[in-house]
């Protein structure tokens, strides 16, 4: 069983990927390429539907889709690749995401944890040996912040806050 | 100077804890080498050939008496006694103990100080003119902006991993002391008749391998638009730069790759779509700031003539090491970290005590590093100026060479750093050692010689009038030369004369140059004219007239 932290909760992961699910009611996340191929097909699903995303991939291509879906999943293949900090700051800003935000890859550690809440992930889901006490703990090292973010980590303060 | 309040304390103290966490969990085996790696590196702290260097952070080159009395402090306890200046304004121990960092960390956070983001993939220390505020040509003074920046990069979520480092200049004249145009952002203050003041904004300058001055992205972006504008470049790069290969990963690559246009417009679509969830600098948080940098409460006096009737060895010392001021009655004095036969850039904490004593007397209790490895006393009053040369000649700080030959810059080289591939300190003394006459060195004029141990390019080689760089062949130290590099102001990268010299040539080789230059200058004409006017070759031919087995 796969856990994960959810708004700062450790939980058993009600999600499952292409390939795990058991029933068409699953909740399920698909790797992009998939979702691309055949849109129509994942959105008449009955359960709710996520989507996966590599570092590499352009978050404006789920414009069209983001009323359909319940959770995007951006990875870190490592703690040194911070594309996924941008893809979630402009999700969550430009494009207005107000779904499951995961962060999920060998980068997801309790090191990145403060600043990966503060892009705006609201889940967590490191490699299966990280410690999720850890991490939540992690979460809490600072309540101050110099820049915007978002608002879950509830910090006494920001400076530069947007408008 | 900027003062924290309760967030920036906070934020530092937070982050002398989070550090302390890290280390002791790779003390404590739970964090491997290579996992502690990007997290120390963050921090300032490197490990070195010797033992673990840690860069301290020194915002735009500012220090009061009281940080600079605190740096002594922990060299005498946490290390062998002396620091080093660098060209990024900032201070490196070189032998502290990895299990005492965090102390030493908590130490400077009692004095508004941190080592945050001295190195690592990610916005490094904001530098600026070290003549900020009191220079006879600013247009505005650069601090303000520079300590603006420097918070909204601290920590900053999305741009902590970063494809490769990020270093932002600030200048405020039209003569670029602060080298901005050889940064990854250069902003250059600019005032408009209508518009007030702004800034122009240039991106993709950088040292290191394959050296590139930065090209205008904005001829103007109003004060208040600066973080969301620099919020915009880096994302941009954040998602596009390089990641495959760390020697393509600056963001000079890839606005070479794009081409200036296509880049400029995928930051202004950035800029524009995201202006919503922008960081804001509002007009009262810039007057906030602004009002640490308000100008000191001068005395009024008059300009005087400080230098007539005294020895010769103070007037030259007034000539070359001092600098003039905006407000009459007071000029700037370059402490010299240049003595002949010390290593360039290095301060003993007896030097730093009596350097902090002498500024909370005759310099509103402030001291400035400048890119060039010296020191500034800022304010100055001219008629101290004559005690002031007396006490820093007898701190051995008042050598007479600032902008001469023997003023050169120099990476730590490897002595000390483990990425180097040539030594620097060996080399420094040996062009010292023959440039020893003060009267030859005058006669030289202007020589700007920049050095580094390797191509990574800390010592700015690419940019000096005379630029050295350390190769290694065949495992023996051998030095490239190149001629006609400058950055301030009319910015050009160096010419590569020839085939590299051994380690004991580099001096003679020099020698022969500067020769060259005396034989063919013009009335007046400074070097780096004469290279301008001739081009390297009658260099080349001169320099390796002695020895045609030059490999």
């Amino acid at each position: 069983m796969r856990h994960i932290l959810r708004q700062r909760e450790r939980l058993a992961d009600d999600w499952r990927y292409l390939g795990e699910e058991s029933a068409e009611t699953d909740p399920l996340i698909v790797p992009l390429a998939q979702l691309r191929n055949d849109p129509l097909q994942w959105q008449r699903r009955t359960g709710r539907l996520g989507v996966r995303l590599g570092p590499a991939d352009a978050v404006d291509e789920l414009a069209p889709l983001l009323g359909r879906l319940a959770l995007i999943a951006l990875e870190f293949p490592n703690p040194g690749d911070g594309r996924g900090y941008s893809q979630a700051r402009l999700l969550r800003g430009r494009l207005g995401f107000r779904g499951e935000l995961r962060a999920v890859g060998a980068g997801v550690r309790q090191d990145q944890a403060f600043l990966l809440a503060r892009c705006g992930f609201d889940c967590l889901e490191p490699p299966a040996e990280m410690d999720l006490e850890a991490l939540r703990l992690a979460l809490k090292r600072y309540d101050v912040a110099y820049q915007p973010g978002t608002a879950q980590l509830e910090l006494r303060r920001e400076r530069f806050s947007a408008p | 100077m900027y003062r924290y309040d309760e967030l920036d304390q906070a934020l530092v103290d937070q982050r002398v804890a989070e550090f302390r966490d890290q280390v002791r969990r790779h003390l404590a085996g739970e964090l491997s080498e290579e996992e502690f790696r990007p997290l120390r590196l963050r921090n300032g702290l490197y490990i070195q050939r010797h033992a673990p260097m840690l860069r301290i952070a020194i915002p735009y080159g500012l220090l009061s008496c009281g940080q600079l009395r605190t740096l002594a402090a922990i060299a005498r306890r946490y290390d062998r006694g002396y620091g080093h200046f660098t060209t990024r304004q900032n201070l490196q121990l070189n032998w502290p103990a990895l299990a005492d960092v965090p102390d030493i960390l908590a130490e400077l956070a009692r004095v508004q100080m941190h080592a945050i983001q001295t190195s690592g993939n990610c916005v490094r220390n904001v530098t600026a003119d070290h003549m900020a505020g009191i220079a006879p040509d600013e247009i505005d003074d650069p601090r303000p902006y520079c300590e603006i920046i420097r918070q909204w990069a601290t920590l900053h979520p999305e741009f902590t991993y970063l494809p490769r480092k990020f270093k932002i200049a600030v200048t405020g004249s039209p003569e670029d002391r602060a080298a901005s145009e050889v940064h990854d952002i250069g902003l250059q203050l600019r005032r408009d008749a209508d518009a007030g003041i702004g800034f122009t904004v240039r991106v993709g300058g950088g040292l290191g391998r394959a050296p590139v001055i930065g090209q205008i992205i904005r001829e103007w972006l109003p004060l208040t638009q600066l973080l969301g504008y620099l919020e915009a470049i880096l994302r941009v790069y954040n998602l596009h730069g390089r990641r495959d290969n760390i020697h393509k990963a600056r963001i000079k690559v890839l606005v070479k790759a794009l081409g200036i246009e296509r880049f400029r417009a995928e930051v202004e679509r950035e800029w524009q779509a995201g202006r919503a969830h922008a960081p804001q600098l509002t007009r009262a948080e810039l007057e906030r700031v602004r009002g640490f940098f308000r100008p000191q409460p001068y005395e009024t006096l008059a300009d005087c003539d400080a230098a007539t009737g005294r020895e010769p060895a103070f007037q030259a010392w007034y000539r070359y090491n001092t600098r003039p001021h905006r407000v009459p009655g007071y000029r700037a004095v370059l402490v010299s970290l240049k003595a002949h036969g010390a290593v360039p850039g290095d301060m003993t904490c007896a030097q730093m005590e009596g350097v902090a004593d002498l500024a909370d007397r005759v310099s509103f209790g402030l001291v400035r590093s400048t890119h060039t490895q010296n020191l500034l006393l800022a304010d100055v009053p001219q008629r101290v100026l004559y005690e002031v040369w007396r006490e820093l000649a007898a701190l051995g700080l008042a050598m007479p060479n600032i902008g001469m030959l023997t003023d050169l810059i120099a990476c730590p080289g490897l002595d000390f750093c483990s990425l180097a591939n040539a030594g620097t300190i060996s080399v420094a003394h040996q062009i010292q050692q023959r440039f020893d006459d003060l009267d030859y060195l005058y006669d030289l004029g202007e020589i700007e010689v920049k050095m580094s141990g390797c191509m990574n390019a800390c010592g700015h080689h690419h940019v000096g009038h005379i630029g050295i760089l350390g190769v290694d062949k065949h495992g023996e130290e051998w030095y490239q030369i190149s001629l006609g590099g400058s950055a301030n102001g009319f910015t050009a990268l160096g010419e590569v004369i020839g085939p590299s010299v051994a380690q004991h040539e580099v001096a003679a080789t020099l020698e022969r140059i500067v020769e060259t230059y005396r034989e063919l200058r013009e009335e007046g004409e400074r070097f780096i004219d004469t290279v301008r006017r001739l081009g390297v070759t009658p260099f080349r031919e001169r320099a390796y007239a002695a020895h045609p087995a030059a490999a």
